[in-house]
């Protein structure tokens, strides 16, 4: 450990600037915070959070339409733990679920199914949110519903998908990023090579990471190292578990159920098939169609910042919100309350540092 | 956007199977990786096995934890 | 976004319960006995030093490994007492019991009670009964209050801690919550860990007993290690400092956790005690609690310092720090 630690430092001087490195992945930002590790680098090599927390990049319309569903009789809506406390426009599916709505929480999509197969009389909606890792799970859902013929289960889905948001976020004049730490359990999923395009397209390095605090010092360290010898390639510190070309399995399932569309990311706009829409032969099982959802525009704190913050253009420290009012107990963003948003991390774990 | 867990296998079915987590069990799908065995590790997310490890990987992961220090079990 | 409603995490343990309890009843009901917020008040009835405290238990199930509602609602209440140095002399005990409820499990639960008091060497003074109907309730709830006779001059308490103190707990953290929440349906997982519930008053005796200077002591059961040192943090003013890699967790309670998602930090216990020590005297405290079933285990775990003030502090296995913050009070699984 110590030995990474004095290469990062000797390379950094190498490379002779700042250095703006982002971890796309919430899960690399959550470990990178709880291990300390951020503490043990050099002030020149900066660690910036992107929008890979799927809870915080969601358009509060869609918080807005959950809610919306849970209200509706004979409807129950089945979600991860991480939507239950998000604020919609006014409210959450705790508060919704306090007052009487119906909302289970669940471990798997495959709870989901269950529930509906206990629940014949219920329509039973899951909650679509994450990204590729999550995804091959919740088409599982789905392709199993259609082969058992469910007549009770659907999906509302938000789901979004890893390359082009990366691509979004390099043009972005603003943000400037110097390498990229990769998702590791994405791609587990999809494989190491689609990130290749970053390195040709722009000449900026990527290194896949695994979670383990040795993993992300040496992720930097590989970038690091590409910086000072001006090389720009893919290289996959977690080999472990991520191979070139991914889960052949998985991807199927995700092509068979899904299809690429165009979706707006919570604080970047619209990013063009950067979404994932249930196909039409699925249609028996996409929430917004059997159920008629609509989606309304959502109203936002003014002052709320998560949509800078998710860029990496600003930290939550420059969010008026930040502390007060907007705190884990009483969050007024996503960004707060997700279990793997910057600002829960910048206030669980280094408010005083600050 | 990933928590995934390493886990062990303890018990096969068909397209499900029991995994442990330092002896803490539950059921979960293996319809996505190749061919999986008793014994075998495997990540776990929400319910559903993703990858399988090969012998060499989980002992990568030893010597990654070993490198940190991080004592696993006081015990 | 509309705060119009109690919600579970109200009764966590953790901050959403802090703010119930200084906003909606303190304000309202403060006084000077009541506003230390500690485990017991501390009172005077002729001349002596007396602990008094309450607590009401609704653990879903109510039947759970390593013990049951009936055990935990003596031990809960008197180890509350224990913490403030108080010997818990007597119990007050209250059922709500939901119509149906099958007289053969009461049974069971009251031979519990009664196998936990003459544990305990504590009396139950005084009762009380109530039914409700079918589906208002989860089998039963139970309520205990209890009074206890101070055995220190020393005033024990929250805010008494100060920069120097060591901080020892006496055994393995998260085990009563994850041998709960294992039997809780829809959850699904199963463990071999079973909950510590015990009574505390004989080994915290023991550490009264040495002579060490003792500035609180406090349980940490809902919200966990992580909210009761946050509130004494605060009480006292102080910054505590854990270290990761002397934290007693064991692998079962870290392979469930990291199964579902959460933070060892945040589990209630229910037989531990964590113990805030002059330095000087903590070889005096730690070998008195090996010395007892209940504390083999005991280790100091961080020290107190003067800043940050009000914060609590992890040093980590890689030699960072990051805060230990407080939790809001419910653990929700997650997939992020």
């Amino acid at each position: 450990m110590k030995t990474l630690v004095q290469n990062i430092e000797a390379l950094s001087q190498r490379v002779g600037r700042d250095v703006k490195l982002m971890e796309v992945c919430g899960t690399h930002t959550m470990a990178a915070f709880r291990s300390g590790l951020r503490q043990l680098l050099p002030g020149c090599v900066h660690l910036v959070s992107g929008p890979g927390c799927p809870v915080c990049v969601t358009d509060p319309s869609y918080l807005d339409a959950a809610i919306d569903l849970c209200g509706r009789p004979g409807v129950i809506v089945a979600t991860f733990g991480d939507l239950v406390r998000v604020p919609g426009t006014d409210s959450s599916l705790e508060r919704e679920r306090a007052a009487g709505a119906s909302v289970r929480i669940v471990y798997s999509p495959s709870d989901a199914l269950i529930l509906a197969r206990e629940c014949p009389s219920k329509q039973v909606v899951f909650l679509g949110v994450g990204f590729e890792t999550t995804v091959p799970t919740v088409a599982w859902a789905i392709w199993r519903a259609a082969r058992d013929d469910l007549k009770n289960f659907s999906v509302l889905c938000a789901h979004k998908t890893m390359p082009r948001a990366m691509d979004a976020l390099v043009r972005d004049k603003a943000i400037n990023i110097d390498g990229f730490i990769c998702p590791g359990h994405v791609s587990v999923i999809t494989g190491a090579h689609i990130y290749r395009f970053i390195c040709e397209r722009y000449r900026i390095p990527c290194v896949v990471s695994g979670f383990e605090a040795w993993d992300i010092l040496k992720s930097i360290e590989l970038l690091l190292r590409q910086l000072a010898e001006g090389r720009a390639q893919v290289e996959n510190e977690y080999s472990r578990s991520v191979s070139e070309h991914g889960n052949a399995a998985a991807q199927r399932l995700m092509n068979e159920v899904f299809e690429p569309c165009d979706t707006a990311w919570r604080g970047i706009g619209m990013i063009e098939g950067s979404g994932l829409a249930i196909r039409e032969q699925y249609a028996g099982f996409d929430a917004v169609k059997v159920l008629g959802v609509q989606f309304p525009k959502a109203h936002v704190n003014p002052l709320c910042n998560c949509g800078s913050v998710l860029r990496g253009v600003a930290s939550p420290l420059d969010c008026q919100l930040f502390g007060r009012p907007c705190s884990p107990a009483h969050p007024i963003g996503p960004c707060m309350v997700s279990g793997e948003g910057v600002c829960a991390a910048y206030y669980k774990y280094e408010r005083i540092a600050a | 956007m990933c928590l995934a867990v390493p886990a062990r296998i303890v018990e096969l079915h068909n397209s499900t199977a029991t995994i442990s987590v330092e002896g803490a069990l539950r059921e979960v799908d293996v319809s996505l990786i190749n061919e999986p065995r008793l014994g075998d590790f495997v990540l776990i997310h929400a319910g559903f096995a993703i990858h399988r490890w090969e012998q060499s990987e989980i002992e990568e992961l030893e010597a990654i934890r070993a490198a940190t220090d991080l004592r696993e079990a006081i015990t | 976004m509309r705060r119009d409603r109690i919600l579970l995490a109200h009764g966590g343990g953790g901050s959403l319960t802090r703010e119930l309890i200084e906003g909606s009843f303190l304000t309202q009901l403060g006084n000077p006995l009541l506003k230390p917020l500690d485990d017991s008040a501390m009172l005077v009835m002729g001349g002596k030093g007396y602990a008094f405290t309450t607590d009401s238990y609704v653990v879903k199930p109510y039947v759970f490994p390593g013990g049951d509602i009936g055990r935990l609602a003596v031990c809960g209440t008197t180890n509350d007492l224990a913490v403030m140095g108080a010997q818990p002399l007597w119990l007050s005990l209250s059922f709500i019991l939901e119509e149906g409820l099958l007289l053969a499990d009461l049974q069971k639960i009251v031979e519990s009670i009664r196998t936990t008091v003459a544990e305990t060497g504590v009396q139950i003074v005084t009762g009380d009964t109530k039914v409700v109907e079918r589906g208002k309730c989860e089998g039963l709830y139970i309520n205990t209050a209890g009074l206890g006779r101070l055995v220190t001059p020393d005033r024990l308490g929250a805010a008494n801690v100060k920069p120097g103190d060591a901080v020892i707990i006496n055994g393995w953290i998260g085990e009563h919550g994850v041998a709960v929440m294992s039997r809780r349906e829809g959850v699904a997982f199963q463990t071999s860990i079973v909950s510590d519930c015990a009574p505390l008053w004989p080994l915290v005796k023991t550490i009264l007993n040495t002579g060490a200077q003792i500035r609180a002591m406090r349980d940490p059961t809902r919200g966990g290690v992580a909210a009761a040192l946050c509130d004494i943090a605060r009480a006292s003013n102080v910054g505590i400092r854990l270290h990761e890699e002397v934290l007693p967790i064991s692998r079962e309670v870290r392979g469930a956790c990291d199964l579902l998602g959460l933070d060892p930090l945040t589990i209630a216990n229910e037989g531990k005690v964590l113990v805030f020590c002059r330095a000087t005297d903590v070889a005096r405290a730690l070998a008195a609690m090996k010395e007892h079933p209940l504390g083999r285990e005991a280790r100091v775990i961080g020290e107190v310092s003067e800043k940050p003030r009000g914060m609590v502090l992890l040093r980590t296995v890689i030699g960072g720090e990051r805060i230990i913050d407080m939790p809001t009070g419910e653990d929700l699984p997650r997939i992020c």
